[in-house]
């Protein structure tokens, strides 16, 4: 198989960037999409030329390390995929395609494919957890749940934190990112004691980050590889709202 | 081969009394650090897996200055979280005879007698805790109808005590411990420091003091101090090149602690797991695990005839080898790991591998689906039959899996004392990264709860103890010793980027890693041993005359940090190899072929190798220093494992 | 007022503005086109509803009391589902300074990528139909009180009732996605009604849309006269 690749190549952060071409060639059908980079690297490396970054690590689709655009599709074509699953089988010799990383004020470039996501991380750090300490908790089964709840937790909860849903939002909005954190924890008795300085506490840190704001296009919830729903963003949005009408604020934690 | 040079007797500081209340025993010993205290010691942890990320938050929430350290661009992105099966904990929820010390006793005869009694105790002691813990912290463990916690049976364990998540127990595991670490980062006890990369252990005086790190963004070489520096960066599978690890797990900061005078012990124990799926094509860049619950109610299979060329489905029962049945009548497709991933080598060296490669055998739900019905099946396994489609682009329901060993689990680490800390004072160990509690072989389920145990409640208590001694003391940085550690690491990077050969370091990765596998894989023979001692010093000569690295250190240059992880791991293979050589036994993952029962089981040799081999650095070129801690058993019958 | 700001700073409350406001609008639409529908029961029946509007609330409201409060009811609304559109689009912008180069692939809907064209749209058309049929400025031959004349004889120019026809389909586009999403602005989702919501929106826009493009053809058809 043959293809056409146009990359974004940045050399760094404050470094202008621009498409490059590249044309690979005999690419194994059952290689990855991942792996086809990979030999791709070998090549240029080999030639003295420097290897396309991005970010990869488990390469099983749960790390939530990897991805890009892949002709204006977060992680490429394959629903419910992230692009170190995606395989060579899914497109045709001559395919033209587009690789483009995650595009968002909140996720600057670093290189390449590569960006910053460490926004994700400080909407976690807002109220993305339950306070609990270690040593503190009751026994397991003191509180029971019922299956279907835990269930629709643990959907919320899948979440890889890949950054997809901001990147395939028109907006750049990280709703499905903060509303499936918001929703696992505030769906679960655990989480009820925080439920509002939760959803506050991220919302504002969301939007300090610098992400757009929601008009439930739903594109994050086409491209998200754990198929998290947009329920769980209705469900952030009505935390918010009541927590604002009660005049709940942010929550300040002050360590030990 | 020069024979090791053997001394000394390790101090394991396991506490005095009975089994069962050493560790309450020992925690009322321990010497406290004032709460008003704590803010005064600084701790370095590197690794925010499940063991760094659970020590981390706890130190934050107890109140010592945490610095945390992770090469991947989040703590969440850890390799803990692609755990799949579950994580074990002696609840005895199902009332059918699990106890403490059940858990206690498999995890000791799992891991072939080769671990510590003290340590595996208090790990199925705490193992307890963890569930509660988690639970509260919002973990979304599978629950029954009724509300309760559901356990399943894992890995041929005769109870149910396996708590889990879907396939995604690790990932749940370790998102709780990672939102237990934002609370304290936005608390402020915890800095986190994501795509930063440990390169060196400052030591001074014979303490450990601080580290070394390089921002992978930047290329900055930084000098961080500590009252105590807590390593938890994993196990070494990588050292394969192919195995289920991530591509970014490494040994690096374990090997550099290790050349600083932490002794590497059991570096052979390494863990084949028996389904994954085989490799496709000399592109592969790694194999993925399917859970071993598939074991439960696939069969095991491949045609007796080599050169069958029918489709699977079309070949009768008469002309398949049901080759685990056949020989393991009572236990069948479920005998443990090791044993299923030899038989499973086996068959393929004998050219009677299924697949395009013929590098697989059968794993065949057919039986399955008729008896149980497909939708039974789909509600077990579907995510795993729909990752597994996704990936070969066959679909199990129909067309039989096709399953291969593959590296998983390094049981061999740092050594370190009940306490766990290594020899260096001041250098704590912690999860997979260490030795301590596996022995020669991991049970499923085992890992999760020992990374958690470590840091959610074994080094939270133990290093108060150490720090005692320290309070007031200053953590400059401006020392002799960083000023030599950085300056050598400074030196290090240099040399990578002086050689302007040829070769990638993928290339010499792969390379290794073929080497490591053939002779230091599933089945280790001397001659094999002392070939691959040959074969790897003259490969990483190669290495160091001819390897390409493109670009400069001070920006991302992925392929720098492969190089460097790659040249740990030609130091780490031939240690492995030379334990493997010097342990003439075989026991757990490490098989001998020299030394088997007449049905080919491990035989082990309690009376001259029941001891755990630590391994202390002499400088390159230079043969290592062998130390041995005997293993005593006091509650436990060595046996030989059968599975007949 | 500072209760307000602190609701409204971010894009959630913002778009909960829009969404209330959006429900008072929706109201509106739709009351106005059954309202409209005495068109079909002949002249007096449709000045009569005109006159009951102008005497609503009579005696404790003046003439055209009740008329006044519901128009000031929804300008308000229509300058904050404006403040508020206009608020995130600003955020919206900036949050991603860079485009992709190459995007062909689109998932979400015709109806909510056009949201800010169809509100542009729908307001043009909002102006031209207060000075149409309410102040008659625009209109041919306007007659004070006379609202099923004036309504024959606007609609009987066929490109006015072109415009209408097209401002009401960029209407039914921004209320198909504008119901839809105030569920989801306003956090009202549930397992078990949530697949209603795409239904609910449907109807509710195909009902308003039919029923007002129902009028201009039924003038242009002779149908009514």
């Amino acid at each position: 198989m043959n293809l056409t690749l146009h990359i974004w190549r940045q050399g760094g952060p404050d470094q202008p960037g621009r498409m490059v071409r590249y044309d690979v060639k005999d690419v194994n059908e059952h290689s990855s999409f991942l792996e086809m980079l990979d030999v791709l690297n070998q090549q240029l490396i080999e030639k003295g030329d420097d290897p396309i970054a991005f970010d990869h690590d488990c390469r099983e689709g749960i790390c939530g390390s990897c991805g890009f655009v892949i002709n204006g599709e977060a992680h490429g074509p394959l629903p419910k995929t992230t692009v170190c699953q995606l395989h060579m089988r899914h497109f045709k010799s001559g395919d033209t395609l587009h690789l483009e990383p995650w595009r968002s004020r909140a996720f600057p470039v670093l290189k390449d494919l590569m960006v910053n996501r460490s926004a994700f991380d400080r909407i976690i750090q807002a109220g993305g957890y339950i306070s609990v300490s270690t040593g503190s908790a009751p026994e397991a089964n003191l509180t029971p749940i019922p299956k279907p709840l835990a269930d629709r937790a643990f959907e919320a909860a899948e979440c890889i934190g890949c950054g997809a849903c901001v990147a395939q939002c028109p907006n750049g909005a990280a709703n499905l990112f903060t509303g499936a954190k918001v929703a696992h924890l505030n769906l679960l008795p655990q989480g009820q004691a925080e439920r509002e300085t939760r959803a506050v506490g991220m919302v504002e840190q969301m939007e300090q980050e610098g992400f757009g704001s929601c008009s439930n296009f739903a594109e994050c919830e086409a491209v998200c590889p754990k198929g998290i729903s947009i329920d769980n963003i209705a469900r952030m949005n009505r935390d918010y709202l009541k927590a604002k009408l009660q005049g709940v604020n942010r929550l300040v934690v002050v360590g030990a | 081969m020069e024979s090791p040079n053997v001394s000394g007797v390790l101090d394991s500081k396991i506490p005095a009394g009975p089994l069962e209340s050493k560790w309450e025993d020992h925690k009322g010993h321990l010497r406290l650090v004032n709460p008003n205290n704590k803010r005064k010691f600084t701790i370095i942890v590197v690794g925010s897996g499940l063991a760094g990320a659970s020590a981390a938050a706890s130190f934050g929430e107890l109140g010592y200055k945490v610095k945390c350290f992770c090469f991947q661009d989040s703590p969440r992105r850890a390799h803990s979280i692609a755990a799949q099966g579950g994580i074990n904990a002696a609840k005895n929820y199902h009332n059918d005879g699990d106890s403490v010390f059940r858990l206690f006793y498999d995890t000791v005869k799992g891991g072939d007698f080769r671990s510590r009694e003290a340590n595996v105790y208090r790990l199925a002691e705490v193992s307890v805790q963890i569930i509660d813990q988690c639970v509260a912290q919002g973990v979304p463990f599978a629950r029954e109808y009724g509300g309760l916690l559901d356990n399943r049976s894992f890995g041929g364990a005769q109870v149910s005590r396996t708590f889990y998540a879907r396939g995604q127990t690790g990932q749940q595991l370790l998102l709780g411990a990672y939102q237990a670490l934002c609370r304290q980062i936005d608390a402020g006890t915890v800095t986190m420091f994501p795509r930063h990369e440990m390169l060196d252990l400052v030591v001074e005086n014979g303490r450990a003091v601080g580290i070394i790190t390089r921002n992978l963004v930047t290329g900055a070489l930084d000098r961080h101090a500590a009252h105590a520096v807590v390593l938890a960066t994993g196990g070494y599978s990588n050292v394969y090149y192919l195995s289920t690890n991530a591509k970014g797990s490494n040994v690096t900061a374990a090997w550099r602690a290790h050349k600083r005078g932490a002794f590497f012990a059991n570096a052979c124990y390494t863990q084949i797991h028996p389904t994954c799926i085989p490799a496709s094509g000399d592109y592969q860049s790694k194999l993925t695990l399917m859970s071993e619950s598939l074991r439960n109610d696939g069969r095991i299979w491949v045609p007796k005839n080599p050169d069958d060329k029918r489709s699977p489905d079309q070949i009768p029962d008469a002309d398949r080898d049901y080759y685990l049945e056949r020989k393991y009548p009572s236990f069948g497709n479920l005998v443990p790991r090791d044993v299923a991933a030899r038989n499973a080598k086996s068959v393929v060296d004998e050219g009677k591998g299924v697949g395009p490669q013929k590098n697989g055998v059968y794993l065949d739900f057919a039986d399955s689906i008729r008896r149980l019905g497909r939708k039974t099946i789909e509600e077990r396994y579907g995510n795993l039959f729909e990752m597994y489609d996704k990936i070969t682009g066959e679909n199990p329901y129909v067309v039989p899996m096709r399953i291969y060993p593959a590296p998983h689990y390094t049981m061999g680490g740092l050594w370190v004392d009940y306490n766990l800390m290594s020899n260096v004072p001041g250098l704590f160990v912690l999860g997979e990264a260490n030795f301590s509690d596996h022995g020669a072989n991991r049970l499923g389920a085992s890992a999760l709860m020992q990374g958690l145990a470590d840091g959610y409640f074994v080094i939270p208590y133990t290093i108060g103890d150490y720090l005692a001694d320290f309070l007031n003391a200053k953590t400059p940085t401006d020392t002799d010793a960083f000023a030599a550690a950085e300056a050598e690491v400074r030196a290090g990077v240099d040399r990578f980027l002086k050689i302007q050969g040829k070769r990638t370091a993928d290339s010499y990765h792969r390379e290794l890693g073929r080497i490591v596998w053939d002779y230091c894989g599933i089945a280790r023979t001397a001659e094999g041993l002392r070939k691959a001692l040959e074969l790897i010093p003259a490969l990483r000569e190669d290495f160091w005359q001819n390897l390409r690295i493109p670009g400069g250190s001070a920006a991302v240059n992925q392929e720098l940090e492969k190089a460097g992880r790659v040249a740990d791991y030609f130091d780490l293979g031939e240690l492995m190899c030379r334990d493997a050589l010097d342990r003439e036994e075989s026991c757990g993952g490490h098989l001998r072929e020299e030394y088997q029962t007449p049905e080919g089981e491990a035989l082990r040799n309690d009376e001259k190798y029941s001891y755990v081999a630590a391994w202390e650095h002499n400088g390159a070129g230079k043969a290592p220093t062998l130390h041995k801690e005997p293993l005593a058993f006091e509650a436990v019958k060595l046996t030989q494992r059968s599975y007949k | 007022m500072a209760w307000f700001t602190d609701f409204s700073k971010a894009a959630i409350g913002k778009k909960a503005v829009m969404a209330v406001s959006g429900i008072i609008l929706f109201g509106f639409v739709l009351v106005h086109m059954i309202g409209n529908l005495h068109l079909y029961e002949g002249p007096g029946h449709l000045d009569e509803y005109g006159q009951f509007l102008r005497h609503m609330g009579a005696p404790a409201l003046p003439p055209n009391g009740a008329l006044w409060i519901a128009r000031l009811v929804l300008l308000s609304a229509v300058v904050l589902h404006i403040w508020s559109a206009w608020q995130v689009t600003l955020m919206n912008r900036a949050a991603r300074p860079t485009d992709y180069t190459y995007r062909p692939q689109v998932h979400t809907t015709y109806a909510a990528r056009t949201m800010r064209w169809g509100g542009a749209i729908i307001l043009l058309f909002v102006i031209y139909h207060l000075l149409h049929f309410t102040t008659g400025t625009v209109h041919p031959s306007f007659e004070e009180g006379a609202v099923y004349h004036n309504v024959v004889a606007g609609f009987s120019v066929w490109w006015v009732s072109l415009f209408y026809i097209v401002a009401q389909l960029a209407l039914g586009l921004h209320l198909y996605h504008g119901v839809w999403s105030l569920f989801q602005s306003l956090g009202w989702s549930h397992p078990r009604f949530n697949l209603w919501r795409n239904g609910l929106a449907q109807a509710f826009a195909w009902i308003v849309t039919l029923g007002n493009i129902s009028f201009p053809i039924a003038v242009l058809t002779g149908l009514v006269r």
